[in-house]
């Protein structure tokens, strides 16, 4: 099963906001396609392909919004796409662009991403009540929390773990003009300090609502080489898995350890820790960067905290993660997977201007959607894949 | 009797749609009774105006004023009108044709009989005496020779947003299983099923165990006991809450269940609730039982000594 090599030589995005009143959302969408044609040096004229990924369609109302979209997205008189997986979808809709160029399909495919969380109002699109069961949920949130606790209390971890990864991905974006939160001054004692919200998650440690969209353009092995500075594909995994299940592991999933072992065999990689730079990871609440730390292989069960408490995985430590400050700096759903894979496409490309890890090879681009059940993650070098 | 369990659902929700400069100019010049079209790149002249020009992708720039009157190219009848539409008596949906412009619009035009209209009629906007930037302030009307100005409207700046009030009605329907789940708490029962391949007790039932894709045909009744595996403390208030913050949301593992059922902890201080805890349905009364979960108001501690972590510990 031969893919042929392609690689990311645009990318663009929005600068998130809570609101994005001035922009409709195809003005948000086409903000972030332009930056991303503009950064392949590349016209909408030469794409083959569109695919465009978002979130619930609750979320702005819209159903079906691809229908709607198509004509601004430049999508006329050529394939469109629309992918949905919950959360994760930023990061599979750039998966299945991928696969269009790597199975020789396409030659130039552009993906994009958004959300405009202004329209509507997540939390109440997340709690719909279900009748005859007990209406105890409380948005993504209260979906997590639970789960949190049950990390922290198996792990051992301290209890400002959490807030350490706040602060850190909050001051990580003050290095990022497009992050959402530019918040001065965020440390662990401010963390702790901030209302507990649905408790062990505080306010400090949970992602904003933003409005954002992000944008790719991927292309084929003879295009991309003649690109100043591709970011290769050298693995693309997803997986799923029920939401529910007996005895199913919440804490740290099946299908995210399943699909972590296959990326890296994919790309390589044999000692994560070692190979990768640069780590961009879904983490929405600040507590799972620990828990992804472990899905992913990045430190043994139940030891992901101590990388964090570290310092590890800050931009000086040994696993930068989030060095563009994250979901916890900037969260339009839909778009949020595709940020984690752009931007360590952008790692790559020693292209992330001041949150820039010097000299940055390989880096992860990471996404989980649904109660912790879809997963996407891709691995990006700057040297062209030679498996 | 039926073999699921159905009830009537309600979502809605008032949108805030931002619709950006090309169709906030539209909507602006609806408010202030001018329809706004844009000439493309084709020369083509098209109301509404597109966002983007279609085939050199730019966004939309060169606006002109489109006259009111037109012509139908196409129409359907709408006999039984449902909520939301123009009228609320029968009425025509019709594609027209601004005098001027190259592509029809799809709007409503008021007449009383199918016999009122066809291709090719001339007709003429009728506009709303109070206009808010919507498609709604517009309707057409067949062309008598006489127009009618639009009322001015004291609407200032540019519109920037509309409000979408949508609402949906369905009938969720439990399944089977559930159903007779839900049958069973009217009774004061948990009724729970057995995978016969692993062997797993699911509380409430499914159609088929998630794991081994088997139904899962066993039945098994539950006692109201059990341990609270990992819980939330939920502070925030939010919209469309049922329970008044600050409450405790909790994964509890029935008595010979293998899966952990969400429910509300009461009658204990929050800061001392913890995982482990054992707790005991408490019912409402039996006069305002259903076919719900809701039927047992809270669980509360049984006062037992907590369970130790490693017989609840896979299940988190």
């Amino acid at each position: 099963m031969g893919k042929t090599p392609a690689a990311v030589i645009g990318v663009g995005q929005t600068h998130h906001r809570a609101k994005r009143e001035d922009v409709s959302m195809a003005g948000l969408c086409r903000e972030a396609m332009d930056r991303a044609l503009e950064d392949a040096g590349m016209t909408l004229d030469e794409i083959d392909a569109i695919v465009v990924g978002k979130a619930p369609d609750l979320f702005e109302g819209v159903m079906m919004p691809e229908l709607y979209l198509a004509e601004a997205l430049g999508a006329v008189g050529k394939p469109l796409l629309r992918v949905h997986t919950a959360g994760s979808v930023g990061g599979s809709t750039a998966i299945v662009a991928a696969s269009l160029v790597q199975s020789g399909v396409h030659r130039k495919v552009l993906t994009v991403a958004f959300e405009k969380q202004s329209e509507s109002n997540a939390m109440w699109a997340l709690s719909v009540p279900v009748p005859f069961v007990m209406p105890v949920h409380a948005g993504a949130g209260g979906y997590f929390a639970p789960h949190v606790r049950s990390y922290i209390r198996r792990s051992g971890a301290p209890s400002h773990i959490g807030a350490i990864v706040a602060a850190k991905d909050r001051t990580n974006a003050l290095k990022n003009p497009y992050a959402h939160l530019h918040n001065e001054g965020t440390t662990v004692e401010s963390v702790l300090a901030s209302q507990m919200l649905w408790d062990p998650i505080r306010y400090d440690e949970t992602c904003p609502s933003s409005d954002g969209a992000c944008a790719l353009v991927i292309a084929a092995d003879d295009v991309a080489a003649a690109s100043l500075n591709p970011a290769w594909i050298h693995g693309t995994v997803m997986r799923s898995e029920p939401t529910t299940a007996a005895e199913r592991d919440q804490v740290n999933p099946q299908a995210g350890r399943d699909a972590a072992a296959a990326l890296w065999k994919q790309a390589g990689i044999t000692s994560p820790i070692d190979e990768i730079d640069a780590a961009e990871i879904y983490v929405p609440f600040s507590w799972f960067e620990p828990m992804w730390l472990e899905n992913l292989g990045f430190a043994a069960e139940g030891e992901g905290w101590r990388l964090t408490e570290a310092g590890e995985t800050a931009m000086t430590g040994r696993l930068p993660v989030n060095c563009s400050g994250g979901v916890l700096s900037s969260n339009p759903i839909g778009a949020s997977g595709m940020l984690r894979f752009g931007e360590a496409a952008l790692q790559v490309r020693g292209a992330a201007g001041e949150h820039q890890v010097d000299g940055a090879r390989k880096a992860l681009g990471h996404a989980y959607g649904g109660g912790s059940q879809f997963f996407a993650m891709w691995v990006v070098g700057a040297d062209r894949p030679t498996n | 009797m039926s073999r699921t369990l159905s009830a009537p659902v309600t979502v809605s929700f008032d949108y805030t749609r931002s619709v950006g400069p090309v169709l906030g100019r539209f909507l602006t010049g609806l408010r202030d009774g001018q329809f706004v079209g844009a000439r493309l790149s084709d020369g083509r002249v098209v109301v509404p105006p597109p966002e983007f020009d279609p085939v050199t992708h730019r966004a939309t720039a060169d606006f002109v004023d489109v006259a009111e009157t037109g012509t139908v190219t196409s129409w359907t009848w709408v006999s039984e009108p449902v909520a939301g539409q123009p009228f609320d008596r029968p009425f025509a949906f019709a594609l027209v044709t601004l005098d001027g412009t190259d592509a029809p619009l799809l709007h409503a035009v008021d007449v009383a009989s199918p016999d009122e209209i066809s291709t090719g009629l001339k007709v003429r906007a009728r506009w709303a005496t109070e206009r808010t930037g919507a498609i709604t302030d517009v309707v057409f009307v067949p062309d008598t020779g006489t127009a009618a100005a639009a009322a001015p409207v004291a609407g200032e700046g540019e519109v920037t947003g509309i409000v979408t009030p949508v609402s949906l009605d369905y009938t969720y329907a439990a399944s089977p299983e559930e159903s007779a789940f839900f049958r069973g708490l009217a009774e004061g029962r948990l009724v729970a099923q057995r995978c016969p391949q692993c062997r797993k007790v699911y509380v409430p039932p499914r159609p088929a165990c998630p794991v081994d894709g088997v139904p899962t045909v066993e039945e098994i009744e539950l006692s109201d006991t059990g341990t609270v595996t990992t819980f939330c403390i939920v502070n925030v208030p939010f919209l469309g809450q049922k329970i008044t913050p600050p409450y405790v949301s909790a994964y509890i593992l029935l008595d010979g269940a293998d899966i952990a059922l969400q429910h509300l902890i009461l009658d204990i201080p929050v800061e001392e609730i913890r995982m482990g805890l054992r707790v005991k349905a408490v019912w409402k009364p039996r006069e305002e039982w259903g076919t719900t979960i809701e039927n047992i108001s809270h669980f509360a501690p049984t006062g037992d000594a907590d369970a130790d972590y490693d017989t609840y510990k896979h299940h988190l």
